[in-house]
């Protein structure tokens, strides 16, 4: 009995190194100009991006390919894609969500704390946005959206990644995030950008309305109606064989050796 | 009064001399003697929870709108079986904890069951003369699986829709006979016929439960038959005679606070914790599937075995002989199976002990045999772990496919290893009574001698 | 195996021969008691009537929860009210056994090793010597076989009324054949033009009804790649207009629907284009034609060749293979 206790602590033991060795965050801190008053906005963003983007996504985003990848700021290894057209929206999701800047080049980017002040983020949104134009920043409105059609929505499109309430999963090659966290403007910016491995949803296949209704779906999901009680995470049967084994078969046994002779050595 | 009703029955059935019998049935005392008790009070929370709910529930595939007081599901097609259950959550008072509880209650009679088979099997309560016992006892285990399986299968939400295109794949994988046995059980290729629901539904609240009460109760006339085992603790416990409780008035009173504790702790996880809901999953349909579907956690052994395999079907030129689900749905639970059923026999043939045994062994006590169980309990953890291989990448980090291939190695790496350390261990508290006994007998002696002097 | 009879027979028969043979070790105590007089606990019976009154209290809190009006969270005072009510209960009744009831060890003999071979003898011969009229055994025994065997054969044969179970043609059967349009969920035509890279659809065939979208064969997952990347085997060239893929969406694993695409925003650092199935993570290449990269499938996704006639996207043959989990007439190929 007590040898398998002693090996699954050893193995939770060695799975926790390996994660707390996975999960290093950037170590890499924001390269500023000596001074940021007195820049004009865009200027502003021109030096930021100079600085903190442009190892990866190459002189005025032009992105860098494989057989040019450079060494840049902090030796971050440069490869990263064009930032052509893509605007104020995708650069405004990726700075907010603290996706960017990366670590490494080929991690998947995750949310982190975000490095940028407001300031800042204003900043470089203009300029990315002023290179070669894109879309806007987008502004749904949930509420005229209805449940009903972001469940369907939803279901079709995104639960077979995010989860049914949107708790995140896991698709081979990658960790696919929980939306909890996620804005309303966050939400509508990735189902337009498609982030990572993320497949990109243009307004012809899920049209503004729809979006709405998905987003409205989606902050439904952040606060599910638990009325069963504690929701324990909402993705069904793991938590609950925790829970099973962990609480009632813990507090059973508890009751039997209450009841029932112990041991008398 | 007393005396006249005891009068009455006896008159009419000549019951009095069983029912004394019966009263002082003695039960020798220890906690682990009472997990196959919580097993049972499960069950009767269970059978009482169902009766309520088969009340509300409508075993029908026919589609329907929802129209009620839930608003994402509003205008959704659905079948009146998940409409009727999202009612017994939403509208029916009191639906939502009954629902709950039974299916904490089902949870939890796995989990009990699995835990006295464990305790059953590391004291060799097993042996000659309780064989059959045994067998009736692993035969339930297997039947409670398929029980819980059937009843959050037919409730027809995303997940319960997603684990039966899983037993259908499974069905289907069976070598020669798969697909035929899959149109006989679903009435029609997948999705199925109609009527598959009302097989599913017979199938979980009548021919299931009747054949689990039925070996419950042959299962507690073999034990009393031959009478409980007990560990010997003390000189009046001998492989002859039992020592122990009787059940009138001493067994009675724990047995039922047992009863009513078990009901306290799967309805406090019935109205506090909340399981299954089917609410936030929606309706089934064949196109759909959500991330992170797992069965019901005692069958989450089946679904590591699945995805554990490497992929490849065993195929003769064009011909499937062996599709790949059989080696986890099938033929790693039948593994499972048959060594637990055969287990007493097998013991018998590798000790050479035939002997009748009332007495039970500590683990220690037979190091190859509690080695072997650890090992292989190990075995099915790790496939079982396998299991929920996604959910820990998302908490953890960790790679999936990393992941799949470390548990593929463990498999195999695992079992040996718990096995080589088990036997050790045993071996060495053997060794450490023997060392205490002997210091024992010598202080004594020492003693004995400064006494006489 | 042969045993097994004669052993349920052995146990009845000694269980039910136990019940008259009566004597337990019970010894009567000098007074006349069978079971001994034990001293009072008068405060542990305040106890047990403070908690079943209790109890009591919360049994009835249940019938207030369930006849008021109005009130939020009822599920969750519900279970702590029976919760509660059965808690006292059990204490209660741990109480009891543990200080109001005379605490009594007996002893009892185990039945004998062995069992009663007399009785055992007994039984075996009741059974033998009730056969000595017969003359023909084994042709007695052969008839009362094949009789049993007829009768079951005869109960066991409306089984195959439960399905198909001899024809097991419907398994191979799809509703896609050359020229059937392909549709979204709401029934409106896929037209190839609105077909876009970097995301995937779910198609079904037009006018199918709800019931027939649920079928295994009918949902499609749709794709589609630039014309370059592809790598099909020579014989689909064609299958791919314009880079557009259809494969069935049921897994060839164990029939979930395959309800992931990845598809890198970047391809350089990042995986490749994959659908991935979430029950088991079997995980296809859409460039090849439905490849298997990982996971435990053995077959590859099934194809569906495509023509765009006037735009819309419409079925250009049956699938590449047949659809869903593998059985034994699963072909990996179409046999045609």
């Amino acid at each position: 009995m007590r040898a398998r206790v002693y090996t699954l602590v050893a193995l939770l033991a060695a799975s926790l190194v390996l994660v707390s060795l996975a999960r290093g965050q950037s170590p890499v801190g924001i390269v500023r100009p000596a001074s940021e008053r007195g820049l004009g906005l865009r200027e502003l963003g021109s030096q930021l991006f100079a600085g903190n983007c442009s190892t990866c996504h190459g002189i005025a985003g032009r992105g860098v390919y494989p057989p040019n990848a450079q060494q840049g700021t902090g030796n971050v290894r440069g490869l990263g894609p064009p930032l052509v057209g893509v605007g104020a929206q995708a650069t405004d999701f990726y700075l907010r969500t603290g996706y960017m800047p990366l670590e490494r080049a080929d991690e998947q980017p995750s949310r982190h704390r975000v490095l940028f002040t407001e300031h800042e983020i204003r900043a470089l949104v203009a300029y990315v946005a002023s290179l070669h134009g894109g879309p806007p920043i987008p502004h749904p409105v949930p509420s005229a959206g209805r449940l009903s059609e972001g469940l369907q929505v939803f279901t079709q499109n995104c639960a077979g990644c995010h989860q049914v309430v949107a708790q995140g999963g896991v698709v081979t090659g990658a960790k696919v995030p929980s939306l909890t966290p996620a804005t309303t403007t966050q939400i509508a910016e990735a189902v337009r950008i498609g982030p990572y491995l993320m497949p990109q949803f243009s307004a012809k296949q899920i049209s503004p309305r729809e979006l709405d209704s998905l987003i409205a779906y989606v902050k439904r999901s952040q606060h599910p109606d638990d009325r069963g009680g504690w929701g324990i995470g909402n993705i069904g049967p793991v938590p609950e064989g925790m829970v099973t084994w962990l609480i009632a078969a813990v507090a059973l046994v508890a009751t039997c050796m209450a009841i029932g002779e112990r041991a008398k050595r | 009064m007393l005396r006249k009703a005891v009068t009455f029955l006896d008159e009419r059935s000549g019951a009095a001399p069983l029912l004394k019998k019966g009263l002082r049935y003695v039960f020798p005392d220890h906690w682990s003697f009472l997990l196959g008790e919580v097993a049972l009070y499960a069950f009767i929370v269970l059978v009482g929870t169902g009766i309520y709910l088969t009340l509300f529930f409508e075993p029908s595939l026919a589609k329907t709108t929802y129209h009620g007081v839930y608003a994402p599901l509003q205008g959704a097609r659905m079948s009146e079986a998940y409409r009727s259950v999202v009612d017994i959550s939403f509208t029916h008072k009191a639906g939502l904890v009954i629902r709950q509880t039974h299916h904490w209650a089902a949870n939890v009679f796995v989990a009990a069951i699995v835990m006295h088979v464990m305790r059953i099997f590391f004291t060799g309560a097993f042996r000659r003369p309780r064989e059959l016992t045994w067998l009736v006892g692993v035969v339930m285990l297997f039947a409670a699986l398929l029980e819980g399986y059937l009843g959050y299968s037919m409730v027809d939400d995303l997940l319960s829709g997603m684990g039966l295109a899983i037993g259908y794949g499974v069905a289907t994988s069976i070598p020669f006979i798969g697909g035929n046995a899959a149109l006989g059980i679903w009435g029609a290729p997948y999705p199925g016929a109609h009527t598959f629901e009302s097989r599913l539904y017979i199938a979980h609240v009548l021919i299931f439960p009747v054949i689990i009460g039925g070996l419950i109760g042959l299962h507690l006339a073999l034990v009393a038959a031959r009478h409980h085992t007990q560990f010997k603790t003390s000189a009046k416990q001998t492989e002859r005679r039992l020592h122990g409780v009787p059940s009138f008035p001493g067994q009675l009173p724990r047995s039922l606070g047992l009863l009513f504790a078990v009901a306290a702790v799967l309805f406090a996880l019935g109205g506090l914790v909340q399981i299954n809901p089917i609410w936030q999953w929606g309706p089934y349909k064949t196109a759909l599937a959500t991330n992170g579907a797992q069965p019901d956690w005692y069958l989450g052994w089946l679904i590591g075995a699945l995805r554990l395999m490497p992929g490849f079907d065993v195929t003769v030129g064009s011909y499937t002989v062996v599709p790949n689900p059989f080696w986890g749905g099938i033929l790693f639970p039948t593994i499972v199976l048959v060594a637990l059923l055969f287990w007493p026999w097998v013991e018998k043939r590798l000790t050479g002990d035939r002997a009748w045994h009332n007495l039970l062994d500590r683990p220690r006590d037979s190091p190859r045999r509690t080695a072997f169980g650890v090992a292989f309990f190990f075995w099915v953890v790790i496939v079982f772990a396998a299991g929920t291989l996604d959910r820990s990448t998302v908490f953890f980090g960790l790679s999936y496919n990393l992941q799949v291939w470390i548990f593929r190695g463990l498999v195999f790496v695992g079992p040996p290893v718990v096995y080589v350390i088990t036997r050790r261990f045993c071996v060495a508290l053997q060794r450490a009574e023997e060392v205490e006994a002997v210091r024992e007998a010598a202080e004594a002696e020492v003693e004995a001698a400064a006494v006489t002097s | 195996m042969s045993r097994l009879p004669k052993w349920l027979i052995a146990l009845l028969t000694l269980a039910l021969w136990r019940r008259g043979k009566a004597e337990g070790s019970e010894q009567e105590d000098g007074d006349g008691r069978i079971v001994p007089e034990g001293s009072a606990d008068r405060r542990a019976e305040s106890w047990v009537i403070a908690l079943l009154f209790a109890a009591a209290l919360c049994a009835a809190g249940f019938v207030v929860v369930y006849a008021a009006d109005g009130l939020g969270n009822r599920t969750q005072l519900f279970g702590i009210a029976l919760a509660v009510c059965f808690a006292l209960i059990a204490v209660a009744l741990i109480i009891v056994a543990r200080h109001l009831i005379v605490t009594e060890h007996l002893e009892e003999d185990y039945p004998e090793p062995g069992g009663d071979p007399e009785e055992q003898e007994a039984v075996a011969e009741v059974i033998r010597e009730s056969g000595s009229r017969f003359t023909r055994k084994k042709l007695l025994l052969a008839a009362g076989g094949t009789a049993a065997g007829a009768v079951s054969a005869a109960a066991a044969a409306p089984v195959l009324s439960l399905g198909p179970l001899l024809d097991t043609s419907r398994l191979q059967e799809t509703p896609w054949h050359r020229g059937r349009g392909l549709v979204d969920d709401s029934g409106r035509a896929l037209l190839a033009d609105d077909i876009e890279t970097e995301t995937f659809y779910t198609a079904y065939p037009e006018g199918a009804t709800e019931e027939e979208k649920d079928q295994i064969g009918a949902p499609l997952v749709v794709v589609r790649l630039d014309p370059s990347a592809l790598r099909l085997p020579p014989e689909r060239a064609r299958w791919a207009p314009g880079g557009i893929l259809a494969f069935s969406k049921i897994c060839t694993h164990a029939s979930c629907a395959v309800a992931l695409y990845r598809k890198p925003l970047y391809a350089p650092t990042e995986p490749r284009p994959a659908l991935v199935c979430p029950c088991h993570y079997s995980t296809f290449d859409p460039a090849t034609g439905g490849q298997v990269i990982f996971g435990p499938a053995g077959r590859p996704l099934p194809q569906l060749p495509l023509t765009v006639d006037g735009g819309l996207l419409r079925a250009g043959g049956p699938f590449s293979a047949g659809v869903g989990p593998g059985w034994w007439g699963v072909r990996r190929k179409r046999s045609i």
